[in-house]
């Protein structure tokens, strides 16, 4: 069992209300870093001095968020209404258990009984601002000594192997920050390795766009866990990255083209240590690396992610190997990273 | 100039992808700057100190070097690759177009079956063919980008290709360099990149430089084609100084300054109103402290095709009004 995917998939994170996976991200690097600090945002930064080979400071990237529930409203009836904190695909919600506010009250998200589904309701999507949370309260009073509006709810998901394959919530990003983990916890590099355990990013980006101004770095890493859907299709266009194969790398995205020099620095050491890798599918969706690479006067930013199926749903699904190559994969990268790469030819 | 244009328009250059295109614009610059450095991005960024006659102000002038393209996000057992847009890519115009891989591969733009005709089919629903008869053979893989390729021409002033948006304002900017005797102003010309995709590398270079005046110079549509969607700008009509565009309303002072140097030279102008589509300015106006952003549009018709069509004395006359903008003293 890998502990370090089950505590921090396990801990609670909705966007802005970090604070318990900062702490337990804290406890887990405290003694492989020279220094750490809390910004203003609730980013988690920490230094681990380099070897003293360059004169470089490379920033790693993960975020610590994840997408979760927000309480609006309390109802009369002492159900709450509730707003999604980063994107969520409505259909998902139906009857899935969550946890709610500071205590962790577990509230379902109510659903009609199928018994009582006339046949048209049951070919339609209902929507999330119709749905409730119960937390089994019996009328708005009570409800209200128990939850705040603004608290926020997130899914419950005990982390699970299935042989090579893992099961839990928020590996968007945790597999991320166990990654960033268990590169702090490695020998120094060869430069000073500035990490990132950022707030926010499910919201617009947010965390890493001011770390990046503070970190000054001069060159940036993401890890990140990136949607796979590769279910059978019949059409010949997925699919955008399969699990079990290896890191995907990012190329272009809604929000970056991925620096090209980067991209064909972590395909070229991939390829030399013989780890797989597949190109992610360019298209939508965006990562810390949108904000990152256009932060002060720029900077070189690439993207390396766990591909996890079934992203922002209270369910994902990763494959260990591929977690365990983004780990490695990283490593190389970084200890391989030398100014020379992002010379340009002329 | 036409073979100046030439060469740039038909140069390489999706957004991300401008190294080519840069160095282009590097050779024709270098004589004319002692200090040229690209940043992080790709951004190329030329400094012309102010003359002895200063204190100017310190100016950004912007070109985009990159043009729309596609990137493959699929090859097909059989060799065909799948694609999704760089930049704004019109559906409608991919039919039977042909573009262009870095490693100079070629690749032919076609449709499905089509069940009807009349509708304009997504990008989804065509694929390029390089020739490939299996993904084994296939040169191109998962994550290459590609632009458009199709020749220059001139016919009389009316000059078509693709990417004059915005290899032409790139042009603009070269031939003002040319004629620039003087200026009081710390210059500094910037041909950058990534404008397709959300105006990105100028936003790095205003966020460093932190300038007091940014121009942009860039084309915009016209309406003047038949049935055309109700713009003021006409093709030869002179150079457009932009008032207002989706994302940027343009610094009052600097527009009428723009305005006052045109009457004064006796350059033609029109002013310009943009609806929809914006340019490097708005990201120069609001970047760090935000600085007095305008735009010299150069009119062109057919915008994001492969036969954009400028004309030159409206090219003539943008470049004219760039060079009395940055030779004499702004007030704002």
């Amino acid at each position: 069992m890998n502990e370090l995917l089950k505590q921090l998939t396990e801990a609670v994170g909705v966007s802005g209300e970090e604070k318990e996976v900062r702490l337990l991200i804290r406890d887990l690097i405290r003694d492989y870093v020279d220094d750490w600090w809390v910004d203003t945002m609730g980013n988690l930064l920490a230094i681990k001095k380099g070897a003293g080979v360059l004169n470089w400071r490379v920033m790693v990237d993960a975020h610590i968020d994840e997408v979760g529930l927000m309480v609006t409203e309390i109802d009369s009836n002492g159900t709450l209404k509730f707003d999604p904190v980063g994107t969520i695909d409505d259909r998902t919600l139906l009857g899935k258990v969550v946890q709610v506010g500071p205590k962790k009250l577990t509230g379902v998200i109510g659903a009609r009984p199928i018994h009582l589904l006339k046949s048209n309701q049951r070919h339609s999507v209902v929507k999330a601002e119709d749905m409730r949370i119960d937390i089994g309260a019996k009328n708005k009073e009570a409800a209200g000594r128990q939850v705040k509006i603004g608290d926020r709810a997130a899914f419950v998901t005990e982390y699970e192997e299935i042989g090579y394959t893992a099961v839990g919530k928020a590996f968007d990003n945790r597999a991320g920050c166990a990654a960033l983990v268990e590169l702090l916890r490695g020998e120094p590099y060869p430069f000073d390795l500035c990490a990132a355990f950022t707030v926010q990013e499910e919201v617009g980006l947010r965390g890493a766009r001011v770390a990046s101004y503070a970190l000054r770095p001069d060159v940036a890493l993401v890890l990140e866990c990136t949607p796979a859907y590769d279910l059978p299709n019949e059409r010949d266009v997925s699919p955008n990255v399969a699990l079990g194969r290896g890191p995907s790398i990012y190329v272009m995205d809604s929000q970056t083209i991925q620096d090209p020099r980067l991209v064909a620095h972590i395909t070229r050491t991939a390829a030399s240590h013989n780890i797989p890798y597949q190109i992610r599918q360019p298209g939508g969706g965006g990562t810390n690396t949108g904000a990152i690479q256009r932060a002060q006067a720029g900077l070189p930013a690439a993207t390396i992610a766990v591909p996890g199926r079934y992203a922002h749903t209270p369910t994902i699904m990763i494959n260990l190997d591929d977690y365990a190559n983004v780990v490695k994969l990283a490593g190389v990268v970084l200890r391989e990273l030398t100014p020379e790469i992002l010379m340009r030819n002329a | 100039m036409n073979e100046l244009i030439r060469k740039l328009v038909e140069a390489y250059g999706p957004s991300g992808f401008e190294d080519g295109v840069r160095e282009l614009i590097r050779a024709e610059i270098a004589p004319y700057f002692n200090e040229i450095r690209v940043d992080a991005m790709g951004n190329l960024i030329a400094h012309r100190p102010p003359d002895a006659d200063g204190p100017g102000l310190k100016v950004l002038v912007a070109a985009h070097t990159d043009e729309i393209g596609v990137m493959v996000t699929h090859v097909t057992e059989k060799g065909f690759l799948r694609f999704t847009n760089i930049g704004g890519v019109f559906p409608h115009n991919l039919s039977g177009s042909r573009v262009q891989f870095a490693d100079g591969t070629i690749g032919v733009i076609y449709w499905e079956r089509l069940d009807d005709h009349t509708k304009v089919h997504p990008l989804s629903k065509h694929y390029i063919d390089v020739g490939a008869t299996s993904r084994q053979d296939c040169p191109i893989g998962v994550g290459s980008a590609a632009g458009f390729t199709r020749s220059f021409v001139a016919q009389g002033r009316r000059l078509t290709a693709k990417s004059m948006d915005d290899r032409i304002g790139c042009v603009v900017m070269i031939e003002a360099l040319k004629r620039l005797t003087s200026s009081p102003h710390d210059l500094y010309f910037v041909f950058s990149v990534q404008e397709e995709v959300g105006t990105r590398g100028a936003e790095v270079v205003a966020n460093a430089l932190t300038p007091d005046v940014g121009i942009a110079v860039d084309i915009t549509p016209t309406g003047d084609m038949p049935e055309a969607p109700t713009l003021a700008v006409g093709l030869g009509q002179g150079t457009a100084i932009k008032v207002k565009d989706s994302g940027m309303i343009a610094h009052a002072g600097l527009v009428r300054l723009m305005r006052q140097r045109a009457e004064e030279a006796g350059i033609p102008y029109q002013m310009e109103v943009l609806e929809r589509g914006s340019t490097d300015a708005r990201s120069m106006q609001i970047a760090g402290p935000g600085c007095a952003a305008g735009c010299i549009s150069v009119p062109c018709r057919y915008a994001h095709s492969t036969s954009e069509t400028v004309d030159s004395e409206d090219v003539e006359a943008s470049i004219r009004l760039l060079v009395e903008m940055v030779s004499r003293p702004i007030q704002l």
